[in-house]
């Protein structure tokens, strides 16, 4: 047995000594080069998550409503009316950073296989973007490469980009994120899970065809390989959205059809990481024949056809005798179908190749067998808060603030994605939360992502506990009540002791927030490395959640509605101003303690908010973010194309964080006068501070002396294009 | 009136259609499959949105090909009603049902946002419930609407009163401001002279309800059903 095994045959694997010393002592054996690159693979960080496992057990995963947990293609939770809600969010942060087009847009054609090998029919695509500053380096060509391949994605699929949200930050110099969120829907009985449990069942392989497209990138980046063959290799697989529509028609008809024990896309790691996971979870074994993979060129080795991530591919396991019949509906759709192997009852999956086996490997080794790692954590020092300037123009301050690239209106980018097909968007893009009807119920569920970085960077745990509460704030404020939330941690490189120190910081936040809201966590992705030139993105966990409105008719708009409404703001407000998009305008360092999230004091917020929607007391309701008050004031104002009077507002804060601090927990709401004694006594029950801001109504938005601006003056600010 | 709506692979607002004509409007629907040659049962054929052939090369350039084109063609000589919607306006020109051609739009971006529509006329099948200079409002979505023709189709079009939809201003007005996507002469949806084909970018189907932000689609497919009754076919 070889004890050794040179340091760049590790590398190109991306493994390390204790690892293989690993792999030895389970197989009693040298692993051969194809089983070393499947190990490789699967027991890569993306695939295995070794460094983030113990932490993620941190979070709570299960409730009353929780139909799958993490661990699936996807999270599933019901929504009544016998139907699920199935979602899950997921990165593609390096694919992008080579080439933004096509990495974006395979990133939504994974999130939306990941849906529709669910059984559930992608009803929602959201996103969360960053970016450094448009004028720097290629900062400009990875936006506009990355929101043209969501669109080009999304809009020929005919599923909707209905929300999501972007940042700029020169954290993200050359190395952005892109994180997809798909949401669906299934009846509870169609449900599928990829799960190989009956021995003797058919494994297809289906669409398209297997090329040397995305081979696995630890294996890609190895020197012997670049050497021999990267001219050949494009680092990023191309995607085809018309074939994923095939492929998704073509197995929810599948998903009718009895005798179809499991459905599962192939993503990362490609054949090998599917074919495992499906008889794994299934306690059973698996036999695949490379020679019966259909391929795009000649000469490909069983090495490239197992690590292939070649796009719009399902591994589908049905009974012998269902053959025929999930045939003739592949046959409907014109789609390729390759009978490519058998379940077993091993517990091994074995790889033939021209007759011979290439490899074979117990699978709790390969999928469950990597030793975890828990690297050195440290955590950093929080800077007092920075000296603030006072403000000495406010209209001006206003007027800047809100033609920012963080808050100006995202109509130029989500006016390029098609939000509207499927006819079910009552609230599309551009408010705190997009609404969607549940066909044939009253019902509807709101949709966010979220995460501002700077907090997170400030204060992990503080920063990823706002990013929940922002979410949760964002899903109340359109009147229905959040039930389950994906997460995407997109961290640097976590052998770095402060990244890893960031990550369990991150991890522990989320973990509380989501306890304190009930909020069960059904899926998510971790992805880390996100290093360039030894220059680490700033920690950027992201939230997707998903909300339940049990009655349409109650939702609640984001804009002011009437003329003479009167305008509260709900919540406290803190001389909190570090981590401010107004501090960063000002040229100010991110630095100081990031605005505290109360988490019992949100709660009241929400539940007080949910309250008076429940009670048809409000006439708008729009959470307090990036910016502060006075951005959500005008936003609401421009939403609404109403003007607003306020009479000099001030705070037990200074003026400067009154106006422009980002303190958490606070919402503004309009409410007809004559309700206004319901709402105070709601706010009341609920213990939740109501401030009075001013009176809905004119052409102009006025605070005090402060600030009297036309309208029209704010909205060309806010649609300052990109 | 029984309406077809016809799925090509890559269709994706063949739903949106059924929801529109057969639940909103409750008038009997079935799709029709791209390899079907037999529209004997229909009295309206609905070609709907969507990416029929993943239109990597031109749109609707494969789809002309398909057995259920020729099927939609003879249907149209016949005096059927035929509606082309986005796609289905692109694929309609492609099979010479209709003149002209959709360019790329001018922002060369895809579009996806409410517009507004004034009807020019309304002795298509399609406009029969409006009137001349009414406005509606009615989303577009899409990346190819960029309405050419030359010079001597345009004129004949004009002449000839088939232009049925121009994007407007929402107070009617023809602006330049009001044009999403370049088209000449701010066309939106033609007719064939006939007036029983007509295609349009716009997407009816998506703004049958108040729910989702209007119904001014609604008298598209309304006026089909009275064009119907009024004249049998």
């Amino acid at each position: 047995m070889a004890a050794t095994i040179g340091r760049l045959a590790l590398a190109a694997v991306a493994l390390n000594q204790d690892e293989y010393r690993g792999i030895l002592g389970a197989l009693g054996r040298a692993p051969n080069e194809l089983e070393l690159g499947m190990l490789g693979a699967l027991w890569s960080e993306h695939c295995s998550y070794k460094t983030s496992k113990s932490l993620l057990r941190q979070l709570p995963t299960e409730g009353p409503y929780v139909l799958q947990g993490p661990g699936e293609n996807a999270g599933a939770v019901d929504i009544g009316d016998g139907l699920a809600v199935v979602f899950k969010i997921e990165s593609h942060n390096h694919p992008s950073a080579i080439e933004p087009y096509q990495g974006a847009a395979t990133g939504v054609g994974g999130i939306l296989r990941d849906v529709f090998a669910m059984g559930a029919r992608p009803i929602a695509i959201l996103n969360a973007l960053r970016f450094g500053p448009l004028e720097g380096g290629r900062n400009r060509h990875l936006f506009q490469g990355v929101v043209a391949g969501i669109g080009g994605y999304g809009n020929c699929f005919g599923c909707p980009t209905v929300g999501g949200e972007v940042y700029f930050d020169s954290g993200y110099d050359d190395n952005p994120i892109v994180n997809a969120m798909c949401v669906g829907l299934v009846a509870h009985q169609r449900l599928r899970h990829a799960k190989a449990d009956r021995t003797g069942d058919v494994v297809l392989l289906v669409g398209a065809d297997t090329g040397r497209d995305g081979i696995h990138g630890a294996t890609f980046a190895s020197v012997e390989m670049d050497e021999r063959s990267a001219s050949r290799r494009p680092a990023v697989q191309v995607g085809n959205p018309f074939l994923e529509k095939l492929l998704c028609e073509a197995c929810l008809q599948l998903n009718e059809l009895d005798g179809v024990t499991a459905i599962q896309d192939l993503g990362a790691a490609g054949l090998t990481s599917a074919a495992s996971e499906l008889a794994h979870r299934g306690g059973r074994g698996i036999d695949i024949d490379v020679d019966r993979v259909s391929r795009r060129e000649l000469g490909m080795s069983a090495y490239e056809v197992m690590l292939s991530e070649s796009q719009e591919r399902m591994l589908v396991v049905v009974r012998p005798e269902a053959e025929t019949a999930a045939r003739q509906i592949f046959d409907h759709f014109e789609l390729h179908a390759d009978r490519v192997g058998n379940i077993t009852s091993t517990g091994r999956i074995r790889i033939r190749d021209a007759g011979a086996v290439a490899a074979d490997l117990p699978l709790k080794t390969l999928v469950d067998g990597v030793p975890l790692r828990s690297p050195a954590a440290a955590f950093g020092d929080k800077p007092p808060s920075p000296v603030l300037p006072s403000i000495e123009e406010p209209e001006a301050v206003l007027l800047d603030l809100i033609a920012r690239p963080n808050l100006r209106s995202r109509r130029p980018i989500y006016r390029t994605y098609d939000h509207q097909v499927q006819d079910n968007t009552v609230i599309g893009p551009g408010f705190d939360a997009a609404l969607l009807r549940v066909p044939g119920t009253h019902k509807a569920l709101a949709l966010t992502t979220d995460g501002n970085p700077w907090y997170v960077a400030l204060d992990p745990y503080e920063g990823t506990k706002a990013a929940v509460a922002e979410a949760a704030r964002n899903i109340t404020c359109t009147g229905a009540r959040p039930i389950a939330v994906t997460n995407c941690l997109n961290f640097g490189n976590p052998e770095r002791p402060w990244v890893f120190g960031q990550l369990q910081e991150s991890v522990r936040g989320l973990a509380d927030a989501c306890r304190a809201f009930d909020l069960p966590v059904v899926s998510g992705n971790v992805s880390l490395y996100n290093e360039t030139s030894e220059r680490n993105i700033p920690p950027t966990p992201v939230i997707g959640m998903v909300g339940l409105l049990d009655d349409l008719s109650a939702r609640c708009p984001a804009g002011f509605q009437e003329d003479g409404d009167l305008v509260f703001l709900l919540g406290e407000t803190h001389e909190e101003l570090a981590g401010s998009e107004y501090l960063r305008m000002l040229g100010a360092r991110v630095e100081g303690r990031p605005p505290m999230v109360s988490l019992e004091m949100e709660r009241r917020l929400q539940a007080g908010l949910l309250d008076s929607i429940g009670r048809g007391v409000l006439r708008c309701a729009h959470d307090v973010a990036e910016g502060g008050l006075l951005i959500a004031l005008a936003e609401s104002a421009l939403f609404g194309g109403r003007g607003l009077r306020c009479p000099s507002i001030v705070g037990h804060v200074s003026r400067e964080a009154f106006y422009f601090g980002e303190s958490q927990g606070r919402v503004i709401v309009s409410v007809a006068p004559r309700r206004v004694p319901e709402l105070q006594k709601l706010m009341a029950h609920h213990h939740v501070p109501l401030y009075a801001i001013g009176v809905v109504g004119g052409e102009d938005f006025q605070v005090g002396s402060d600030i009297r601006v036309p309208l029209d003056t704010l909205r060309a600010a806010w649609e300052t294009p990109f | 009136m029984r309406t077809g709506i016809v799925v090509f692979p890559g269709t994706w607002s063949d739903r949106d259609c059924a929801h529109a004509v057969g639940e909103i409007l409750g008038e009997p629907v079935r799709y029709v499959d791209h390899r079907e040659r037999d529209l004997h049962d229909l009295d309206l054929v609905i070609l709907p949105g969507g990416f029929s052939y993943g239109d990597y090369l031109r749109c609707g350039a494969l789809a002309r090909f398909t057995p259920v084109m020729e099927a939609v063609s003879d249907f149209a000589n016949r005096g059927g009603l035929v509606l082309g919607i986005c796609n289905g306006f692109q694929i309609l020109q492609e099979a010479r049902l209709l003149p002209g051609a959709l360019l790329r739009n001018s922002s060369c971006e895809f579009r996806c946002e409410w517009v507004h529509l004034r009807v020019e006329q309304s002795d298509s099948a399609f406009t029969l419930d409006s009137r001349p200079g009414q406005v509606l409002r009615i989303p577009i979505s899409h990346g190819e609407g960029n309405f050419f023709a030359d010079a001597h189709t345009l004129e004949s079009l004009e002449r000839d009163g088939r232009v049925v939809f121009r994007y407007c201003a929402p107070d009617g007005r023809v602006t330049a401001a009001a044009n999403p996507n370049g088209s000449l002469r701010n066309i939106a949806g033609i007719s064939n002279p006939r007036g029983n084909v007509v295609g349009m970018m716009p997407h009816p189907e998506r703004a049958c309800e108040v729910l989702l932000g209007g119904d001014d689609g609604l008298a598209v497919f309304r006026s089909a059903v009275h064009a119907l009754a009024r004249v049998p076919v």
